[in-house]
Parts: structure tokens; C-alpha cells; sequence
């Protein structure tokens, strides 16, 4: 199945071949043309009837995971983030590293053996260490400094809507666009698959000065909401409550008539959605808006639970939603009173 | 013949958090009936195989415990669990653990937490407390309500992973561990003759109470007590002087808790049969089985042989095939060499 | 029953001086069991025979308190805890000795108000103008409790030492129930010090070497505000104990309660403890091992001089065990 392949993938910023190459073998009979750019953006072309609008769909390849940065005599690793992971979900946690997917443990001291003091505190990240059951240094051949390393998570159904993965934010993305380019458009359409969203949006930046587009709808994974509150606030967006729009978040404000436009073809066709709390994260749009001359853009994106950890939970209802949304949205692009 | 490498993936991913223990037990019963090896079980759920002898010289006992550390469900917050430890574990460890919760039928979750952009800065340097974690399963409220209840117990769930060195990285080792050492220890013992009635009790609740070794201890007054466990081997952030390494053997421990002429003679065995062994001082109380099995009726002269094993109480606790093997052919020649003259005194007293 | 529990909870019983709450017991108890005997540490033990399983029942009869240390030169007493007797709880509240005479707890003058209370900067103050007047009826090494009324508030009770004089009633109001209709062999087991170690716990069980046991005591409640978070709530019916700080509950014996109570109709609640444990814990180590359990009595305020439980939990509780009692286990 597309989402759980997408998601089994390794590919963390500046490492996305595994996925790009994956992607390209789904889509390649369903597009026109194929190329990559020199940061690794995978750029798809569908010719369409008309010239005009270009349109552009997006979503990003890269999810969060580590580098290697040094190997210890005693053969263990020291280790860098790739992209914003919280230290404290790192701890004894399983990763797959390098090409050959070698497996190592992230260690930590047994309580037994803590002081009071160090029961209460994080140890500091640059202390932490990947074990990859090595006696020293001379045993290591197949992983060296540079290599990635992810976390160890399979793909898994937990009961008929609600799945549990790694990197939803942005496999999910990916897997919808793959969805997308199966059908047919009156207009030409850009389905690009960023690298490096995640450590500034990088690959978008190029994006934006190669593609001259009139549209850009964003595809996202986006953190829920609905987690438990001390306060009064909407726990928006929820997870089966349908596809999240973005108002606004700390990259952009989504552009208003194209944002009407989704919001009307989801009343109109029944279709559940849902707001993204405002300024909370950033997307490849924030680039995309203000790239050459400008670009009118929205994102629309799933909602996923612990986003950013080894273990991200979503529902396949909402994806079915989304897919179903972001379809109608571009197929009544020119009608629908968008412009 | 045991196939090792299965039977440790097995014990290692089955469910058997402390009073719940069939899972795994039912593993054990497995392999000790392709042993040929009488099974029994007491009343607070002790696993026994025991071989009797026509003419015996006496009985040993050998102990391990087969529970494990693990969660129970305490409270419902709308449609997530919030929980408590069962058992001695660290609350750094849980944010982001894959479970499953054993209700009217198991569900799978995760251990989460808010978003960490959702804490003032200076909490997001500080581990989340166990009030703070919940425990999602994908459901929703009433959903969830239908199918759990307070007092259900949650165990890791974690696949077995293998690393380099024939190495093992996976929950429970702690102390599956011991189980599979146990088990292979009887395998073993069937190349050597001896004369004692033996006794392999795979215990329960150690990590709670010690329930089951002071139970079984009491029931079956054995003349020597063997506990097999785990215990902490070098990490990379250890003291570089620590003296217990993983694979490099069984870990014999000395103190107080230990019988010293039978921990003499068991390290003349080692010695004389070449089985690579370490030892381990225990100032005190070993804080295992054999703190309970010395002090049941009578007193009972107690070994301790342990596991050397990383990231203990965590689900990347980590062994080497290699030690359970040696602690097996160790603990099988050991008796059938021992004489009830070694019981008498501490003949290896200096 | 409000009678008796009131007189039960106003009485003194500290670890270790149960006498007189053993007497009022054995008084209440004697007519409905088949034999009354007191053992070496002073657990009072009531039998009713039977051709079945040995089934123990335990509930404790003392209750928290102090014992006094040293007098100084102007009549103030110095004292030490017995059991979990909780300096914040304690500041100004009223205790009682075994002579009856009553005191009041002082405290030294504190830094600031954030300080902590210690018991070492506590007195009791027994109104003696000197040392010579205070040794006299006070002396050192004298035991006290809380000395506090009880009040009856309808449905629910607020008293001392609840923990566990509500459990010695439920055990009585069991026996009165059953008129010695049991299937198990039955050993009503109104246990001493508790508080300090369940020690009469320990010694009873060795002598009884019961098939089962229960511990009948206090469960605390997640129902006040901004409680820890627990989910038994006053009024939801008898606590069944899945686990507390000290043992896990043996599921079969879970499982069996929960059955007679879903089958009788009677209301019950699943406990999970945190913080404190019973006499089962001890009796359930005991030589070759006891099948245990415990059905508790949900209770606020634990540990202070006005413990709050609510009635229709405590009936329930009765019940529960009563029918536990007749089924064939």
C-alpha cells in the first residue's frame, strides 16, 4: 500500500534518494516529464489542454532522523539531529543507519544505577550514543561519519481508520499527490517533491525560481491539536474530523480568494474539514508565495498525532477526505470562482 | 535441540508483565516438554520442571524469574490512558514507546505526550512525568471505554532486533535472559550424570514482591538455591573502570548474600572447564531471587549467577547469545559435580 | 452500624495498645462465629468452621499516632510518629493518651510560612505548667492517637482512624450478615500493628496458612479537586484491588470478586493504588505463598484526624464479601 511504503522509506534532509527514486517509479506513466534539480527536488510535469493557470502541487521528501558525526573508540556514535526532533523521544530508542539499514540503539543508564539529581534531568544531547553492539571501533566497516540514521518504525494498522508510522509529515503529502496524477487536467499542472523542507524549506526556495506558477497548493502532514489541555483552548485539528486548512501559520498567510474557493468546494460536496490553529509552523509555502513574482497558495494537509517522534498516528478517513478535497479543488481551479 | 537465536526472540517479544506471566510461561511449558521434563505449576503461579532421581542426594533448586516490568491503566482522560509503572522503570525512557494494552482484547498505542513547542521553554529541558505521558490507542472515547478498563496491564511491545557480535536488543531481557539460560541449562545437563532431584522454578512477580521465590523456596526446601538473572554490563557511559562486560561470560556474585564455599567451588569449575566467567561484588543484598531463597525455613546456601546485559529496564535491553550458553554449560557441570560435602562448612574458606 | 463505627473510631488504638478495640470487637463478634482466640502479638482471631477453602479476612485495628520522647523543663512534650501519622495533618490537632488525658501539637516558630512542617519542631502541649507536672501523668514513652468526634453527615461519615475501624465494621457487619452460613472456612482476623509493618498481618497468616485471603482497609479517591489523578470516586461502590504500592492482586481472586459482584448486583470500582498498601501484601508472602486480594473502602482525607467514607461503598463492601463468602471457590 502507497501510504505505508512511503512511510517504511528512509530519507531524511539531503538523504531523500530512497524516496525520490520510489517516487519516480509510481508516477513515471502518469506524467510528461521528469527531472531532478541539483538539491534533489524531483519536479513532474503534466501537460494540459489549456496553457494557463500553472499549477503547482507540493510536498516534501525529507522527514526528521540523525547524522553520524563521530565513532568512538569503543564503537559506539555520536550523533546530530536532522531537522527538529525533541532530545527527550530520542532515549532508548531503536534506529536503522546507513545505506545497509544497520541497526543501533540510542542508550541510556539503567534507573537502578541514577542518582536523585540525574532521575530528574535529560542528559545533554551531544552525550547520547548509538550502540550498535560493536566492541570498538575496529568492528565497524559498513557505516562511517555522515551516514543517516532513522528511526526503526514499521508501518502498522492499529484498528481500521487509525494508522501508526514514522514520517507521515510528509510521506503523506507524497502518497497524495501520487493519488493526484492519476487523473487528468485541463491545465498544466507541476507536481514537486521538495528535499530539505525540513531544516528551512531549502528545496522550495529552488522551486520557486524554476517553476513560474499562478497556484501552488501545498500538501502537508500537520500536528494535531487534539491532545489533553490544562486550558480552554480548540484542540483543533482533530484527528477524523477531515482535511486542515491553513489560515495562517508563521511562513504566510494562505491566499484569501483560493482559500474561499477550497472552503466553498468542501461545503459544496459535503466534504468534512478543519482549521490549522494560527502561527504554529511553517511549510514549503511560506517560500513558494513570495518566489519571482509571486504565487497564489494554500495548504491543505492531514492531521497527524506526535509528529516529529518515531511514532505518528492518522487516520485513513482523513486522507480519503483530503484526497477527495484537493482533487475537486483542482479540477474546478479555473471554474469555481477562484480567480 | 534448542534453537537459541528463536527461543530469545520469542521470550524476548512475548507479553508477561508481573502477575501476568502466562504468555511467556506457556513458551517455557513448550520447551520443556520436548525435554521430556515433568511440569508443574503452584498456587501463586510458579513454572516447575522438575527431574527426580531413584536415589537422590538431595534437591536443588534453580530459580529465574519470567515476569516483567511493564504498565497499568489508572484512569481514562476522554479518549487516552492515563497509567502507572508495574515494576522499576525510568519515566525518561516512555515518551514515544510503542505498547499494547491488554484489555477485552489487546490494543496497540503509543506512549505520548503534548507537543513540546506547547511547553515554556524551560519545561521542554525537563522529562515529562508519568502524570504528564498518556497512553493513545487510536479509539475513541466511548470506543475505548467499551474495551478497557482500570487495573488492565500494558507491556511494551517491541520487536527483537539483532546488532553486531550476535548481539540482541529488545524488551524483557530482563529476564527472558535468565529463562532461556535456565532452559538451556537442563538441555545441557543431560550430557552429565548427577544424583540431585532439580528444580526449575521460573518464578513470578520478582520485580514487584519476590512473591515467587520466596513461595517456591518455602514449598520445595531445597538443599541449594541457584537464582539466574540479569545484571548491568559496561555501557559507553559507565565508569571506564566497570568490571562486568557483556559476552564476556556468566558474572558469579560474592557477598553476603552468597554462599561462599559453593561461589568458590563454582568459580573452580569455571576455571577448571574453561568457561569464561566475571566476578561481581554485592556489598548487600543482590536485590534478586536469591535474596528471598537464602533466608526461606531453615537457610538455604544461595548462588547468584547473572547475565550481563545493557540498558537494563529499558526496551533495548541488550545481551550476547554467547552468555546464556556458558551460563548453561556452567550451572549444568557445576551440578553434577557438587557434593553434599560441599554443603557442609565452607571447605574453600582461606 | 453508625453506633458501632462511631465507637470503634472514637476509642483509643495506636500500633501496639489495640486492647481496647479488640474488647469492643470481641464483644460485638462473639454471638456469630464458631470460636474467638487472641495470639501472641494480640491479632484477634474469629473462626467459623466450615468444610471448604480457608478464606482470611484481615482488618486492622490499630491506627496511626505518636509516642512521646522527652519533656522539657516547662512541660512541653517531645514526640516521634507511629506508623504514617503526617506532621502536615497534625499542626494544632487535638491527641489523646490512653489515660485520657488530651493534648494539643504545637510547632516552633518557623522561618517563614513556606517552611516545612518536621515533627522535630513539634510538641504536644498537655496545659502542665513543668516538667514535674507533665512527667507525672504523661511520662516518656506514653502512646497517643487523634482524639476526634465522629460526625454523621447522612450518607457519608467523617471520623478518625476510619482507616481501618471501617474495615473492622465491614468484617463485623459480615459475620452479623452470614449467621455462619458460609461455604469457606472462615477466619475473621481483626490484625495489630499494621501501620508500622503489617506485622500482625505476618504473624496471623503463619499461624492460619490460609487458601485465600482478602485485606479489608482504605482506598484513597481521585474525586476531590484537583486530586492525584485516581479513578474511585466516593459513593461508586466497593473498591475490587487490582494493585497497590506493595503487591499486585491475585487475578484469579480479582476475577472471582468482580464476578460475585456483577452477578449479586453490587456496585464495585476497580483500584489501582499508588501510594500504600494493606496486610494482604504480607500475608500473601507467606511460606508457600497466598492467593490475595483486597476489597477496599474509598475514603478521602486518609491519614489525618477526619477521615470521610461514604455509607452505601461500606454496605456494599459487606455484601460483597458476604456473597463471596457463600460461593464455592
Amino acid at each position: 500500500m502507497l501510504l505505508e511504503e512511503l512511510s517504511n522509506l528512509d530519507g531524511a534532509s539531503g538523504d531523500e534518494g530512497e524516496v525520490r527514486e520510489y517516487l519516480t517509479h509510481k508516477i513515471s506513466k502518469f506524467v510528461d516529464n521528469i527531472e531532478t534539480d541539483p538539491i534533489g527536488n524531483l519536479i513532474c510535469f503534466k501537460r494540459g489542454k489549456k496553457k494557463r493557470p500553472t499549477v503547482v502541487i507540493a510536498a516534501h521528501m525529507d522527514e526528521v532522523a540523525f547524522m553520524i558525526t563521530s565513532i568512538k573508540k569503543d564503537g559506539t556514535f555520536r550523533f546530530a539531529k536532522v531537522g527538529g526532533i525533541d532530545t527527550r523521544v530520542t532515549l532508548s530508542k531503536t534506529l536503522r543507519i546507513g545505506r545497509k539499514k544497520i541497526k543501533g540503539v540510542v542508550g541510556v543508564k539503567p534507573i537502578h544505577l541514577q542518582t536523585e539529581e540525574t532521575k530528574d534531568t535529560i542528559p545533554k544531547f551531544k552525550e547520547f550514543y548509538i550502540d550498535v553492539g560493536a566492541t570498538s571501533d575496529k568492528d565497524i566497516k559498513d557505516i562511517q561519519i555522515g551516514d543517516y540514521a532513522y528511526f526503526d518504525t514499521l508501518y502498522e494498522k492499529f484498528n481500521k481508520n487509525i494508522v501508526k508510522g514514522k514520517a507521515f509529515d510528509d510521506r503523506v503529502g507524497c502518497s497524495l499527490i501520487v493519488d493526484i496524477l492519476k487523473e487528468q487536467f485541463d491545465y498544466p499542472l507541476y507536481a514537486v517533491f521538495t528535499t530539505q523542507e525540513e531544516i528551512g524549506l531549502r528545496g522550495a526556495i529552488v522551486i520557486g525560481n524554476r517553476i513560474k506558477a499562478d497556484y501552488a497548493i501545498i500538501l502537508e502532514g500537520t500536528g494535531a491539536g487534539d491532545f489533553p489541555r490544562k486550558d480552554d483552548l480548540p484542540k483543533s485539528p482533530y484527528l477524523n474530523k477531515g482535511p486542515t486548512l491553513t489560515i495562517k501559520d508563521r511562513s504566510m498567510i494562505a491566499d484569501r480568494k483560493l482559500l474561499d474557493g477550497i472552503i466553498k468546494i468542501a461545503k459544496r460536496e459535503g466534504i468534512p474539514y478543519q482549521f490549522k490553529q494560527p502561527s504554529i509552523g511553517g511549510t514549503d509555502a511560506g517560500r513558494i508565495q513570495i518566489s519571482q513574482g509571486g504565487v497564489r497558495c494554500a495548504v491543505i494537509a492531514v492531521p497527524a498525532r506526535y509528529i516529529h517522534s518515531p511514532v505518528s498516528l492518522m487516520s485513513i478517513k482523513d486522507y480519503k477526505n483530503t484526497l477527495k478535497l484537493t482533487l475537486s479543488v483542482l479540477k474546478n481551479l479555473t471554474k469555481a470562482g477562484i480567480k | 535441540m534448542i534453537d537459541l537465536e528463536n527461543l530469545i526472540k520469542n521470550l524476548s517479544e512475548a507479553s508477561g508483565v508481573s502477575a501476568k506471566e502466562k504468555t511467556p510461561k506457556d513458551i517455557v511449558k513448550q520447551e520443556l516438554s520436548k525435554m521430556q521434563i515433568e511440569v508443574k505449576e503452584d498456587r501463586v503461579g510458579n513454572l516447575i520442571g522438575f527431574e527426580k532421581q531413584k536415589r537422590n542426594i538431595g534437591k536443588i533448586m534453580i530459580a529465574t524469574h519470567i515476569d516483567e516490568i511493564g504498565l497499568m491503566v489508572t484512569n481514562f482522560d476522554e479518549n487516552l490512558l492515563r497509567f502507572t509503572t508495574v515494576g522499576g522503570i525510568d519515566k525518561k525512557i516512555l515518551l514515544g514507546q510503542e505498547v499494547t494494552v491488554y484489555g477485552s482484547k489487546p490494543l496497540k498505542g503509543v506512549i505520548g505526550s503534548i507537543p513540546p513547542h506547547f511547553q515554556p521553554k524551560e519545561k521542554q529541558k525537563e522529562p515529562f512525568t508519568i502524570d504528564d505521558l498518556f497512553i493513545d490507542v487510536g479509539l475513541s472515547e466511548k470506543e475505548l471505554k467499551r474495551t478497557v478498563k482500570v487495573g488492565d496491564f500494558i507491556s511494551f511491545s517491541k520487536k527483537c532486533v539483532k546488532l553486531l557480535n550476535n548481539r540482541y536488543s529488545g524488551k524483557s531481557f530482563d529476564n527472558r535472559v535468565g529463562v532461556a539460560a535456565l532452559l538451556y541449562t537442563f538441555q545441557e545437563m543431560k550430557h552429565f550424570k548427577h544424583n540431585w532431584d532439580i528444580y526449575g522454578v521460573f518464578t513470578v512477580q520478582e520485580e514487584i514482591t519476590g512473591l515467587g521465590a520466596s513461595s517456591a523456596t518455602y514449598s520445595i526446601s531445597p538443599d541449594v538455591g541457584i537464582a539466574i538473572d540479569a545484571t548491568f554490563g559496561k555501557q559507553s557511559d559507565f565508569p571506564p573502570d566497570y568490571s562486568v562486560e557483556i559476552d564476556k561470560g556468566p558474572v558469579i556474585a560474592v557477598g553476603p548474600n552468597i554462599h561462599t564455599g559453593l561461589r568458590k567451588y563454582i568459580v573452580k569449575i569455571a576455571k577448571e572447564y574453561e568457561i569464561p566467567f566475571q566476578l561481581e561484588a554485592e556489598p548487600g543484598l543482590t536485590g534478586t531471587d536469591a535474596a528471598e531463597i537464602q533466608v526461606s525455613r531453615l537457610g538455604v546456601p544461595t548462588l547468584l549467577i547473572s547475565i550481563p546485559l545493557l540498558y537494563m529496564h529499558t526496551p533495548i535491553e541488550t545481551i550476547s547469545i554467547a552468555d546464556i550458553k556458558r551460563t548453561g554449560r556452567l550451572i549444568a557441570i557445576f551440578l553434577s559435580k557438587l557434593t553434599r560435602e560441599l554443603l557442609k562448612g565452607d571447605k574453600y574458606a582461606t | 452500624m453508625k453506633k458501632l463505627i462511631k465507637k470503634l473510631t472514637e476509642t483509643f488504638g495506636p500500633s501496639g495498645y489495640e486492647n481496647q478495640i479488640r474488647n469492643i470487637i470481641k464483644k460485638e463478634i462473639r454471638g456469630y462465629v464458631d470460636s474467638l482466640k487472641v495470639d501472641r502479638l494480640g491479632n484477634l482471631i474469629a473462626h467459623i468452621k466450615s468444610k471448604g477453602k480457608k478464606v482470611m479476612l484481615a482488618a486492622h485495628m490499630d491506627e496511626i499516632g505518636i509516642v512521646t520522647s522527652y519533656i522539657d523543663k516547662n512541660g512541653f512534650i517531645r514526640f516521634s510518629n507511629v506508623g504514617g501519622f503526617f506532621p502536615i495533618h497534625s499542626l494544632t490537632a487535638r491527641i489523646m493518651f490512653e489515660n485520657g488525658r488530651v493534648g494539643v501539637i504545637g510547632e516552633e516558630q518557623r522561618n517563614s510560612m513556606k517552611d516545612p512542617l518536621e515533627i522535630s519542631k513539634m510538641y504536644i502541649d498537655i496545659g502542665a505548667r513543668n516538667k514535674k507536672e507533665a512527667e507525672k501523668i504523661i511520662p516518656v514513652g506514653t502512646f497517643g492517637c487523634y482524639e476526634r468526634k465522629f460526625e454523621d453527615l447522612g450518607k457519608r461519615i467523617i471520623a478518625k482512624s476510619l482507616d481501618d475501624r471501617i474495615g473492622c465494621t465491614v468484617l463485623i457487619e459480615v459475620a452479623k450478615l452470614v449467621r455462619k452460613k458460609v461455604a469457606a472456612d472462615t477466619y475473621f482476623v481483626f490484625t495489630v500493628q499494621e501501620e508500622i509493618g503489617l506485622k500482625g498481618a505476618k504473624t496471623s497468616a503463619f499461624g492460619i496458612n490460609p487458601d485465600i485471603a482478602l485485606s479489608i482497609d482504605v482506598t484513597g479517591t481521585g474525586d476531590t479537586p484537583k486530586a492525584r489523578k485516581m479513578a474511585i470516586k466516593l459513593g461508586n461502590g466497593a473498591a475490587i484491588k487490582i494493585k497497590d504500592r506493595g503487591m499486585i492482586s491475585n487475578p484469579s481472586v480479582v476475577n472471582s470478586l468482580i464476578k460475585t459482584a456483577k452477578k449479586n448486583n453490587i456496585p464495585y470500582q476497580l483500584e489501582v493504588l499508588e501510594m500504600g498498601t494493606t496486610d494482604a501484601t504480607a500475608i500473601q508472602l507467606t511460606m508457600e505463598g497466598v492467593p490475595s486480594g483486597a476489597v477496599s473502602i474509598p475514603s478521602r482525607y486518609i491519614h489525618s484526624s477526619s477521615e470521610m467514607v461514604d455509607i452505601d461503598d461500606v454496605n456494599a463492601a459487606i455484601r460483597l464479601i458476604s456473597k463471596f463468602l457463600k460461593t464455592s471457590l
